[in-house]
């Protein structure tokens, strides 16, 4: 695991923090995008239709790794499995987490003794979350998936280009507020210029950080 | 721009695609037992046709898998997707390259 005081968010140098507080009411606006904090992500992959590979990983957190492409098993609030390929999975834990979940897939996966790998890419990037009333036509701007909820829901993850930036991006399930939320997952070198896009694209619903 | 659909993903934009070269050239088995041309022939010469092609693409912005595409160079029409190790559809099917074992 990464030593924790090396961690430091792509964004920083945009002083999000302070935003988020000047900009702490939030009713009427279209567009709310935040910066999570750094979640685990480890990459696994394997055979799934070894029975040992699967077991290993329910062993480890506690859920299956999904076939169906593109979706997404378990909990924002906890911890997620998300499909990338057919033989290759991201393990999305809280901040907290990922230490305890890549030394349990490492311990399981080297019991099971099989053709696998587990790597902890969890500095690789960086998660910006979009929501509110006008987030899905934010991000359809620079995205040629089809976002209507008929067709991506939460549950659902995608990796695709947004606005030229390759992203992991998912739908969480909907906000108190029963607004669509997006997560969008660029390498942190593209983030600022992302996080830029998405100011830009969404000033016209008018935007805040949260 | 067009459209291809992922074996895995479904229909993206190319754009998140790449183009890899022509399908189904297979590697001679003993290059030493074959002339020059023979050798040439198997490392250069492509069939570059103004029709139905058999190609590999991988879906870099994607699921980074590679796969099949029969495509019609002229329309961009995909008239085929199939898995890597999956043979071309048999209307689709071209003759194998000199010296290869299919």
């Amino acid at each position: 695991m990464i030593d924790t005081y090396r961690l430091r968010s792509p964004l920083a140098h945009l002083g999000l923090d302070a935003r988020a507080r000047a900009e702490a009411d939030i009713s009427g606006t279209g567009v709310i995008i935040s910066e999570r904090p750094q979640a685990g992500l480890i990459n696994i992959r394997g055979d799934v239709s070894d029975a040992r590979f699967v077991t290993a990983i329910e062993k480890s957190i506690k859920l299956s790794p999904p076939t169906v492409p593109n979706t997404v098993v378990g909990k924002p609030s906890t911890t997620r499995l998300m499909w990338l390929a057919p033989d290759e999975w991201m393990v999305i834990t809280r901040p907290s987490g990922a230490e305890r979940a890549l030394k349990a897939l490492q311990k399981n996966l080297k019991i099971a003794d099989l053709h696998s790998s587990v790597t902890d890419t969890t500095e690789a990037r960086t998660c910006i979350r979009v929501s509110g009333p006008r987030a899905r036509e934010v991000i359809s701007k620079g995205c040629s998936i089809d976002l209507h909820p008929s067709a991506f829901g939460p549950g659902q993850c995608a990796q695709t280009v947004v606005s030229r930036v390759g992203v992991m991006l998912a739908q969480t399930a909907n906000s108190k507020t029963h607004q669509p939320t997006y997560e969008l997952y660029p390498l942190r070198s593209f983030a600022t210029y992302l996080w830029n896009w998405l100011e830009d694209a969404s000033a016209e619903y008018g935007v805040k950080v949260e | 721009m067009f459209l291809i659909p992922c074996p895995w993903c479904g229909e993206r934009e190319e754009s998140e695609f790449s183009y890899g070269h022509e399908a189904h050239i297979v590697r001679p088995e003993d290059p030493e037992k074959l002339s020059d041309a023979e050798w040439a022939n198997y490392l250069f010469m492509r069939t570059n046709p103004k029709g139905p092609h058999l190609e590999r693409w991988v879906h870099t912005a994607g699921c980074r898998r590679w796969f099949n595409v029969a495509r019609n160079t002229h329309t961009n029409e995909i008239l085929a997707v199939y898995l890597m190790g999956e043979k071309p559809p048999k209307n689709l099917a071209k003759e194998p390259v000199k010296g290869a074992k299919s």
